[in-house]
């Protein structure tokens, strides 16, 4: 049924854009952790979206199969590779030898930005899985 | 004179289904916004209509051997309608075509047109109602 199926769209991109929330979370918390050396330093991380179908024969498909249409899901998180802050900091109990740190590579600007984008993208979700709802609603109430 | 459900109902059952499935087709779109070279989709209600028109009229059909039996014809019969590729009026660098004040609009308007069809339907309902009843 399709109407049902919207529920299991909306629902695949509610999730993946709490996903995307996560991770502005967790580089926004991390945006100031600072470390001696450049393996250790936290790096941005940020998800990628794929679309899924159920079929991998459907890909190309160009006819509505009943359940081609499936949503979104998160394919992996990429570590940012822009360059890492070095900082002078001769009293951080971090530093190295010459009296450098690390701090991450987080752009809070642009996590900030992410993060907008990402609730607003969620409350689209909502707003598709609450018409969904009422036009299931109606259906019930048919011949009444 | 017998009252035949099938005629009874009209297009407006074919119509409430293909809002249906349409729904999920812009669902899928609005949930896939972020999605690298994803592409927008959308079904033509024209094309759907047309070929309800052309099936109902000389395609194949099951073959009816009693007259209970229901001609299995639909508007989006056999598993589907063509799906279109919308064309984007400001492309993304990433390659996703999904604009969302389109989808938004468009997901809106079909809502609507399944409260439309819906409310069609019932009025047909209705109507067989009174006509059984005699009322």
């Amino acid at each position: 049924m399709a109407l049902g199926n919207v529920f299991d769209i909306a629902g695949s991109g509610m999730s993946a854009q709490s996903v995307r929330l996560n991770t502005t979370a967790s580089n926004l918390a991390n945006a100031q952790t600072a470390s001696s050396s450049v393996d250790q330093v936290y790096r941005a991380r940020h998800p990628v979206f794929q679309a899924i179908y159920n079929k991998e024969i459907d890909l190309d498909a160009s006819r509505i199969n009943s359940d081609s249409e499936a949503g979104v899901r998160v394919m992996g998180i990429v570590e940012s590779d822009a360059p890492l802050e070095r900082r002078y900091e001769p009293n951080h109990p971090e530093s190295d030898e010459e009296g450098y740190v690390f701090y991450p590579n987080v752009n809070v600007v642009e996590e900030m930005t992410d993060m907008i984008s990402a609730s607003r993208s969620f409350q689209v979700n909502v707003e598709v899985m609450n018409a969904a709802k009422q036009m299931v609603q109606r259906v019930l109430s048919l011949g009444q | 004179m017998a009252i035949s459900f099938n005629n009874a109902l009209g297009i407006h059952e074919d119509a409430l289904r293909f809002r249906g499935q349409r729904s999920a087709v812009l669902a899928n779109n609005l949930a896939n916004v972020d999605t690298p070279n994803y592409k927008a989709r959308d079904i033509d209600f024209k094309t759907a209509l047309a070929s309800k028109l052309n099936s109902s009229s000389q395609s194949l059909k099951l073959a009816t051997t009693s007259h209970a039996h229901n001609n299995a014809t639909g508007l989006l019969e056999d598993g589907g309608a063509d799906l279109f590729y919308r064309n984007p009026e400001q492309p993304s660098i990433d390659g996703n075509t999904v604009e969302e004040h389109i989808e938004h609009a468009q997901f809106m308007e079909n809502s609507l047109a399944f409260q439309a069809s819906f409310t069609f339907l019932n009025s047909k309902f209705r109507g067989l109602l009174t006509a059984i009843k005699g009322q």
